[in-house]
């Protein structure tokens, strides 16, 4: 029935909050009134390892101008996201485990007397051995960043489903390769920065903050502040994106809260950009060993898959990180045997995070680049490869994961298509070629990090005398359209106009609580439980219909803002009408509730660790990548893309273009530049100039297909639109430049330095088989 | 230690912003970008950086894409001065900024303001540019979020829609 009425969802729609975003009057974070808030500085590590021996604050705090000045003497309580590993202070106390993590913080009346004050702070240290590497922190003789953690493992995680050996042993080629990625970050243009104003009167707070978690941050900011969480106000403003950089709460968040409360006002706490990288949750550095077997056919037999990861000085979402590598190598393609061990690893380096596609990239680039490279030894066709190890839907993978809709096949189908492949691939001349890859992601965690009992979404709608519909969600819009996407779900199921439905999120002084704009989560689950919410909304509207009508309720139908009975020419009633029948009938001003959970069926397998990865629809997309290498200098220039993406039903098409394009661009990133770099723990990339994100002038044309699957469960069938296009770059711009130069890549990001050592050790290689022949 | 420059530095400065004359009290070392969001309130000019770097502050001094944090607020004495803020005109979107809307150009909408200006300026010295010089004009310009895809299809489709 749903698919039937498509008036709203289905029509390429304009962001609702767009104009604000075009004429310059969103108010972001940086744009709230702030003339009147002290400003807030934080002081950072200037070593990477040590035991605090003193924080001597006191001439900070005689300076004319500040108004407080805070320390981890301030707070005793740990954060963090996983309620199973939280070890982080906002400010450290006794020890300090990476350079720049902050030691003080001072609010003052202005930025000047604010840096003043924190040149002011004197720390003594007793330095401890750093570790920048995970090589380096797993050796025998490194001490532990946390006492509970010896061998600075934060998990290990050895899975095995199905007979591995068995596997390999059926297979007529095994194939073993290591693949390293470079630790990226999300670089959201907008720079970190938190507003709070603290009533000292009613011992109460207001935040204003760049999250994509206000209910997160509203934990946590109970707990470290120890205050009782009614007493505390999130709001999300604007918010310049996130890519998972925001998904947990940050310490600068924590600490706006302690200098407000310290000074019993308002503070501003900005951070620059350098800061900003500084506070990190990127994607870990990793290296995967990755084993496959194969058939001659390009059947997958086995896999074996050993993932170390540099997870920084923190847990943050890192044991979550670790276990969707080992999980997510599954979903994609027939298995039917996989062995997986994961380390994550403690160094003294900045706590990596979630970031967009969380823990599959990296261990997907591995699996596609061997899956190329192993097609090519066998002489098979990528996309046949990938044809032969479809998988079919519905289905459960040997870990659980449930699979209900699987539109990859179409995906393989449409790319092929559109960059003609078979007609174009080896016929490109020198340096340039083609090369393909999959991925797929969740849409949305199956099981929530916090198990509180509740839903996992809630939405209320309202409904008053001005016949105007209010959208009340927790859910973040960070720039993803998810405010849009709900009005267009509320819309389509009220049968009413777009521009009826206004949407308030993310206060917590007036919407539901929300998980969070994280693991894709929000069309499928907030836009179930709006479609559940517009459902009660309506059979209120429908009894009053059915009352003025005369007819049975069953009998109401609603389009186009009109009620009428079935069968019946009437001129039916406008929705204005209905809305002032209904609201008599009821008793004034109409709000429901609405709500979705994932059923446990769909939360993952038994094993330990089987909840990650578990989601009610994965999205599956498949990617061309076009490039032209040039080996006098080693620079690697995309050409073109075409990109299908499986995301279930496309409610909003011209943002899920927009989304995939994003993907895909995030992707090369990674692929071909993007590189955090520590210098003895100094974080050295901290700008747009040492760490390059692809600009407009490297950008190529990126050709989207939508594939439509129509999930059982989604929202009008709707999947994840996000993430699941990101992985697939990388390995397909590897498996381009073999095509290409006929050489084989493993380490990331693919930087000019790379390709040029790549070239030059395939001549040696070449010479001294040339010299090995001439001696014969 | 509080800001309290030597008033020898502070001067009144004049210059036209969005169409009004302006009069404002500068230090010498103060920066356009901190006037507009400071003095004037007008905060569509983002800041995505340390200076410099992203774009995000992009405004037009005599009809040139210049940069609000690398600009001192003097240097504008006796100029004209362009934020996304003027770009509307009796509240009707400007061709840009409602090809962006229309085509999501936009999707968090930090680099929006800075990357509209940067196109009102290539619009103006080059009214139909191909996508070649789209990519040259905002190249300084970064964004995060689109891809920068459905970015020049807006500003294609804003120079098809030439006053």
């Amino acid at each position: 029935m749903l698919q039937n009425r498509r008036a709203v969802v289905g029509q390429p729609t304009p962001l609702i909050d767009g104009i604000e975003k075009v004429t310059g009057t969103a108010k972001y974070t940086a744009d709230l009134p702030i003339a009147d808030a002290l400003i807030g500085r934080i002081l950072r590590s200037p070593v990477s390892h040590a035991r605090i021996l003193r924080i001597d604050t006191a001439a900070a705090r005689a300076l004319p101008g500040v108004r407080a000045v805070v320390t981890g003497e301030d707070c005793a309580q740990t954060y963090g996201v996983l309620p199973i590993a939280m070890n982080e202070y906002p400010l450290a106390r006794e020890r300090v485990r990476y350079r720049g993590e902050p030691l003080a913080a001072v609010a003052a009346v202005d930025a000047e007397t604010a840096a003043a004050a924190l040149a002011l702070i004197r720390c003594e240290f007793e330095i401890l051995p750093a570790y920048e590497t995970a090589a380096a922190a797993l050796a025998p003789d490194a001490i532990p960043l946390h006492p509970d953690k010896p061998g600075n493992i934060e998990r290990a995680v050895h899975h095995r489903f199905g007979d591995v050996d068995a596997g390999f042993a059926q297979a007529d080629l095994v194939r073993e390769h290591v693949y390293r990625c470079a630790e990226v970050a999300h670089a959201q243009m907008e720079r970190n920065a938190a507003l709070v104003e603290y009533d000292p009167a009613r011992d109460s707070l207001t935040i204003w903050s760049t999250t994509q978690v206000p209910y997160y941050v509203h934990l946590m900011l109970a707990r470290c502040l120890e205050m009782e969480a009614s007493r505390i106000r999130v709001v999300k403003p604007f918010v310049g994106g996130g890519f998972g950089a925001r998904v947990e709460t940050l310490n600068f968040e924590i600490i706006a809260a302690l200098l407000a409360r310290a000074a019993g006002g308002k503070v501003f706490l900005p951070l620059s950009r350098e800061e900003s990288f500084l506070t990190h949750r990127g994607r870990p550095e990793t290296e995967i060993r990755l084993k496959l077997g194969m058939t001659r056919a390009g059947r997958l037999t086995a896999c074996a898959c050993e993932v170390v990861q540099r997870g920084g000085a923190y847990a943050g979402y890192g044991i979550v990180t670790i276990l969707y590598a080992g999980a997510l190598l599954q979903g994609l393609y027939q298995l039917p045997a996989v062995a997986y061990d994961g380390l994550r690893v403690y160094t003294n380096t900045p706590p990596c995070g979630a970031m967009r596609g969380h823990g599959s990239v990296d261990v997907r680039f591995a699996f596609e680049a061997l899956l190329d490279r192993m097609a090519r030894e066998l002489g098979l066709d990528p996309f046949a490869v990938r044809r032969a190890n479809l998988l079919t839907a519905p289905c459960e993978t040997l870990n659980g994961l449930r699979v209900e809709s699987y539109g990859l096949g179409e995906c393989l189908d449409r790319v092929e298509e559109a960059s003609g492949w078979r007609q174009r691939r080896g016929r490109l001349g020198h340096g340039r070629g083609l090369g393909m890859a999959c991925s797929h992601y969740v849409s949305g965690a199956a099981k929530p990090i916090h198990w509180t009992g509740e839903p996992h979404a809630v939405v209320h709608l309202r409904l008053d005398f001005d016949g105007g519909v209010t959208l009340l969600t927790g859910a973040a819009d960070i720039g993803q359209g998810s405010s849009t996407v709900m009005a267009e779900i509320a819309a389509e199921m009220l049968g009413i106009r777009l521009d009826r439905v206004r949407v308030v999120a993310a206060d917590s002084a007036l919407t539901p609580k929300d998980n969070g704009s994280y693991s894709s989560r929000v069309t499928f689950m907030v836009g179930n439980a709006t479609i559940d919410a517009a459902r009660a909304l309506l059979a209120r509207l429908t009894a009053a219909a059915a009352e003025r009508l005369g007819v049975p309720e069953t009998a109401v139908q609603c389009e186009n803002e009109t009620f009428f009975a079935a069968g019946n020419d009437g001129p039916g009633l406008a929705f204005a009408e209905v809305v002032r029948a209904a609201l008599a009938r009821e008793g004034g001003a109409i709000t429901v509730k609405g709500t979705f959970t994932c059923p446990v069926a769909f939360q993952g397998g038994k094993h330990k660790g089987g909840a990650v990865g578990a989601t009610m629809g994965f999205s599956y997309a498949a990617q061309v990548v076009e490039v032209a290498v040039d080996d006098e200098t080693g620079l690697v220039t995309v050409e073109n893309v075409w990109v299908a993406q499986d995301c279930g039903f496309a409610i909003n098409p011209l943002a899920v273009e927009g989304q995939i394009q994003g993907a895909v661009l995030m992707g090369m990133g990674q692929a071909l530049g993007e590189e955090t770099r520590y210098e003895k723990g100094l974080a050295v990339h901290t700008s747009f100039l040492d760490y390059r994100v692809p600009t407009i002038g490297e950008s190529p044309p990126i050709s989207v297909h939508i594939v439509e699957s129509v999930d059982p469960n989604g929202p009008f069938g709707a999947k994840e639109a996000s993430e699941g296009a990101l992985a697939s770059f990388p390995p397909a711009l590897v498996n381009a430049i073999a095509d290409a130069l006929g050489l084989e890549i493993d380490t990331l990001p693919v930087t000019p330095d790379r390709v040029l050592d790549a070239l030059a050790r395939r001549r040696r290689a070449q010479r001294l088989a040339q010299a090995l022949e001439e001696a014969l | 230690m509080q800001r309290d420059p030597p008033s020898s530095q502070v001067k009144i400065r004049r210059f036209r912003l969005n169409g009004r004359m302006r009069d404002v009290l500068v230090a010498d070392s103060t920066l356009l970008v901190e006037t507009l969001r400071e003095t004037f309130g007008l905060t569509g000019t983002k800041q995505g950086c340390d200076g410099g770097e992203c774009g995000a502050c992009t405004v037009l001094i005599d009809g040139k894409p210049r940069l609000a944090c690398l600009t001192r607020t003097e240097e504008c004495e006796g100029r004209d001065v362009e934020t996304i803020e003027g770009l509307a005109k009796n509240g009707r979107m400007s061709r840009l900024q409602r090809a962006f809307h229309e085509r999501l150009g936009t999707q968090c909408g930090y680099c929006t303001p800075g990357m509209i200006m940067a196109a009102e300026g290539l619009l103006r010295r080059n009214p139909m540019p191909d996508a070649a010089a789209i990519r040259a004009a905002l190249a300084g310009n970064l964004c995060r979020c689109t891809g920068y895809v459905k970015i020049i299809e807006a500003v294609e489709e804003a120079a098809r829609q030439a006053p």
